[in-house]
């Protein structure tokens, strides 16, 4: 099934492409081993997207041997090349195309050897499997010349990558290699990972935000049976015991001994967030078209708002750690292995160097989740348990209250218009806490348990990553349409009460879903088809051509004459430069709303596993029509109040809509795709919503209580 | 440090988990969860919740798709219990594994193990589900990654009749 897909173009001979630039050593990368195995080691690491079976393709395309020849080494700060954080959907083409340049030379340094053992020219040599063979029928092979001292070099970046029209691996839907341990209940998530003489922590968290430990009276926690100790550190506080299940046993009683000063109010109004967000200091900052001329005689406006939510992973964070005395090493299905542990040596000040980092898969990650934080908590109790190994796992609860959330948002959108209707001018203001608060990158650890240490850590404000890289709060702010006179403004918040960090498309979500329906209103106040409407504005040819994949899949314009159906359409590509998305949403108004079906076209570049591809977007869209539809995080002014899942409901089986994905097959450099269908499924769901009811409802989640409340407003 | 007050005798308690008889000398009320994972080690059950709310802990007892979180040792005592590693292995797959891998029905693979519970559950009671019925029997299973229309699309699969891909 190859479809001459081809990865991006190789970089200048001698120029190294992706994460190869700043870890050049190939020994890093890959090993090849007498027994017949490639053992891969990318720094980029498993977060139940896939990547590890796609990096496992482009190895095996390069390399030519199969995918049951490649063993992919979970990421270690020890010895794997430091890749920083996987996110952002930009796995593939940093760490891909780095991998494809390794194999590349890898293979010639192999050909090369190849042809001194046989005495054969290395033009005329084949690679089939691993064998390597020459015309006259001599024949070795990759293990039998296996040699880590081959790879003890660094790329040169002079070998070009195989041409992407013999391409037999990558584009095809090859199987996950993680699935059959998933689908057999193998051990395989950190979850299950059992340490000799292994204790367990339970970490009790004040009772909320700011909240300190004023007395512990801890006589009952101690007398409970397994209990080894209890922990505290100022306001941090744990039990560790010899079994989990004792742990949480006598934290119960622990808690019942600990007196917390009285919460101060430092949270918003649930029910009015958008004017508290609006009216908070902030540090604003501007990005403008160059002006151009232009006289309106009219200017639209409207509001839009966001709320707070929650990753939600279906497993609380779970983490191991053992100290010796000298080195600590944590097992983490964090991120960003290498950021932790910059983290985790300022909290202990220790140097780098003496502390290892181990990924090990957990649960779906859609952001940065509270996979650090517990690795923190593991850390600090092994740091009191020398020699002894602790696992640390959160409680429900303390997953839903205390992880980072995205953040809520509020926007303004203005459309200045002329005679004829044309936009000639269009300001897009956000106010939004900063999307990004990761470890790694600042003076003081971004690790929960740290704040709260007798001599606490500084916690720093979220930010926003550059613009350039995609940003964060203003991520699709800057039109994708072509208007004049556009100007994005953020309003970075800067007081914090709810902690705040990167979910799944940062501000894209929000800033599409209140653009693609604005759009659609100023459509209709033009008596304008809302598709057609777009196209004026649009002439990229990609982007029309899965905006056209999208009606025509769907069958849209549907003529809606139901009573309580409705279609929705929406676009956009994701961060301004990553993969294009048109979605085509259906839904039923009932007692509440039902999504029904999504017809989603996108343009991810190459695919280089089309099904994975497809499931990635799959997913986008089901989380982001349970954001549509369910989710907002609820508080009082004093803390967090959904910490189940009845208080924080998610979309379930009876509320999924049907989904057909189309990919428009593409030669261009790949682009991450699970992050583009979110904000084009949120916003089709808005726009149909107001064709099946006539409502617009600029506030998410659009719930039937909005519904209501919005009908009891109209005259 | 306190010593421990002293113990009542533990009582022992007989289930039978994939097949084989255990006798175990535990709590009554310790939840089942907790045996499946840390006195025999079968990992493949999952703590999600803890509270019957998400259905990463399913297991079957009797055939019937129950929260093993939330499920008291002393209930299962004589009763037969069934987890992901007593459906099938690699060597002999259940259908529904069987689905699963073909139709890749899974993403991070966490919520799979009680999934697959569910839907066993289900086509023991009822071989050709429609649709609808599989959408109810695993309405008490969360997934957070958005398997849900692979994972119907399996036990389709698995129960003989295949849906087409695209609706
Ligand atoms: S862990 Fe048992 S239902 Fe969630
Ligand atoms: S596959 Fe990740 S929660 Fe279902």
């Amino acid at each position: 099934m190859n479809q001459g897909f081809a990865l991006p173009a190789p970089a200048q001979p001698g120029q190294l492409p992706g994460n190869l630039r700043g870890n050049p050593h190939l020994g890093q990368w890959l090993r090849i081993t007498p027994e017949g195995k490639v053992m891969v080691s990318p720094g980029k690491v498993e977060i139940g997207q896939g990547i590890l079976t796609a990096l496992a393709q482009i190895v095996a395309e390069e390399l030519e041997v199969g995918l049951n020849q490649i063993t992919m080494v979970a990421a270690n700060t020890g010895f794997s090349p430091n890749e920083s954080v996987t996110s952002g959907s930009l796995s593939v083409q940093d760490s891909g195309r780095a991998l494809q340049q390794v194999c590349a030379e890898v293979r010639a340094i192999y050909l090369a050897k190849a042809a001194t053992h046989l005495g054969e020219p290395v033009a005329s040599l084949q690679i089939c499997n691993g064998l390597i063979s020459g015309p006259s029928g001599a024949q070795t092979s990759y293990w039998d010349l296996a040699d880590d001292a081959l790879l003890d070099t660094d790329a040169t970046g002079r070998v070009p990558p195989k041409p992407n029209t013999v391409y037999r691996k990558v584009g095809t839907s090859a199987r996950r290699l993680d699935l059959p341990d998933k689908i057999f209940g193998k051990t395989r998530f950190i979850h299950d990972m059992e340490l000799p003489g292994m204790l367990h922590g339970r970490m009790l968290r004040p009772n909320a935000p700011g909240a300190t430990l004023l007395s512990l009276d801890d006589a009952a926690a101690l007398a409970c049976n397994g209990v080894i100790s209890v922990v505290r550190d100022g306001s941090l506080l744990a039990i560790v015991a010899t079994g989990n299940d004792e742990a949480e046993h006598a934290a119960a009683k622990l808690s019942a001994g600990a007196v917390w000063s009285q919460p101060n109010e430092s949270l918003p109004d649930e029910q009015d967030f958008a004017s508290w967000l609006r009216s908070e200091p902030a540090d604003t900052s501007v990005t403008a078209s160059p002006p151009s001329p232009a006289s309106s005689s009219r200017t639209i406006k409207a509001q839009y708002a966001k709320p707070f939510l929650a990753h939600a992973s279906i497993a609380p964070s779970c983490a191991l750690a053992v100290y010796d005395g000298a080195i600590l090493k944590v097992w983490s299905h964090s991120q960003g292995i290498f950021n932790l542990r910059s983290d985790l040596a300022l909290a202990f000040a220790m140097e780098p160097e003496k502390i290892i980092v181990q990924h090990v898969e957990g649960a779906g990650c859609y952001g940065h989740n509270p996979a650090d934080d517990v690795a923190f908590d593991a850390a600090w109790l092994a740091r009191h348990t020398p020699g002894r190994p602790v696992r640390v796992q959160w409680s429900r609860a303390d997953e839903l209250a205390w992880a980072p959330f995205g953040p809520a948002m509020a926007i303004d959108l203005e459309a200045d218009l002329d005679a004829a209707g044309t936009i000639t001018g269009w300001r897009h203001s956000i106010w939004s806490n900063g999307h990004t608060s990761r470890p790694g990158r600042g003076s003081s650890p971004a690790l929960l348990g740290a704040w709260h240490l007798a001599t606490p850590f500084e916690r720093s404000p979220a930010i926003n990553p550059p613009l350039a890289g995609g940003g964060g709060a203003e991520r699709n702010a800057i039109p994708g349409y072509e208007f004049p006179n556009w100007q994005v403004t953020s309003h970075r918040i800067l007081n914090m009460p709810l902690r705040t960090s990167a979910l799944r498309s940062l501000g894209a979500m929000a800033n599409i879903f209140a653009v693609e329906t604005f759009i659609d209103d100023l459509a209709r106040a033009a008596n304008t088809d809302p598709v057609e409407w777009r196209l004026r504005y649009l002439h990229d040819e990609r982007a029309r051509a899965v905006i056209a994949l999208a009606l025509e899949k769907s069958g849209w314009p549907q003529q809606n004459l139901i009573e309580g159906k409705g279609a929705g359409f929406a676009y956009a590509r994701y961060k301004n430069s990553g993969a294009y998305c048109a979605v085509v949403a259906e839904i039923d108004a009932a007692e509440q709303i039902y999504a029904r079906r999504l017809t989603i076209a996108v343009d991810v570049g190459l695919a280089i596993n089309p099904d994975g591809v497809r499931n990635q977007i799959e997913g986008g869209a089901i989380q982001a029509t349970s954001w549509a539809l369910k989710e907002a995080v609820r508080f009082d002014r004093t803390r967090v109040t959904s910490t189940d899942w009845e208080s924080y409901p998610i979309l379930r089986f009876s509320e999924v809509p049907k989904i057909s994905v189309h990919i428009v097959p593409s030669d261009h450099p790949p682009l991450g795709a699970g992050e583009c269908s979110i904000g084009p499924v949120v916003a089709a769901i808005g726009n149909a919503v107001f064709d099946a009811l006539h409502i617009r409802i600029r506030q998410l989640p659009i719930t039937a209580e909005r519904i209501m409340s919005e009908l009891a407003q109209q005259p | 440090m306190m010593p421990a007050a002293p113990q009542q005798p533990l009582p022992s308690t007989c289930i039978t988990v994939n097949g084989q008889s255990h006798v175990l000398q535990v709590d009554g009320d310790t939840p089942l969860l907790t045996i499946l994972r840390n006195h025999l080690y079968l990992k493949g059950t999952h703590y999600g919740c803890g509270s019957n709310q998400c259905g990463a802990c399913f297991v079957l007892i009797d055939g019937f798709a129950v929260a093993s979180c939330d499920t008291p040792i002393w209930a299962v005592a004589g009763k037969s219990v069934t987890t992901v590693e007593g459906l099938g292995t690699p060597e002999q797959p259940h259908r529904l594994q069987e689905a699963f891998l073909a139709g890749q029905a899974a993403q991070c693979g966490y919520c799979t193990s009680g999934i697959l519970i569910s839907a066993a559950a289900l086509l023991s009671r009822n071989p050709h589900p429609a649709e609808a019925d599989i959408h109810q029997a695993l309405d008490r299973n969360l997934c957070r990654c958005g398997t849900h229309n692979r994972v119907v699309e399996a036990i389709l699969r698995a129960a003989g009749q295949p849906a087409p891909r695209t609706p």
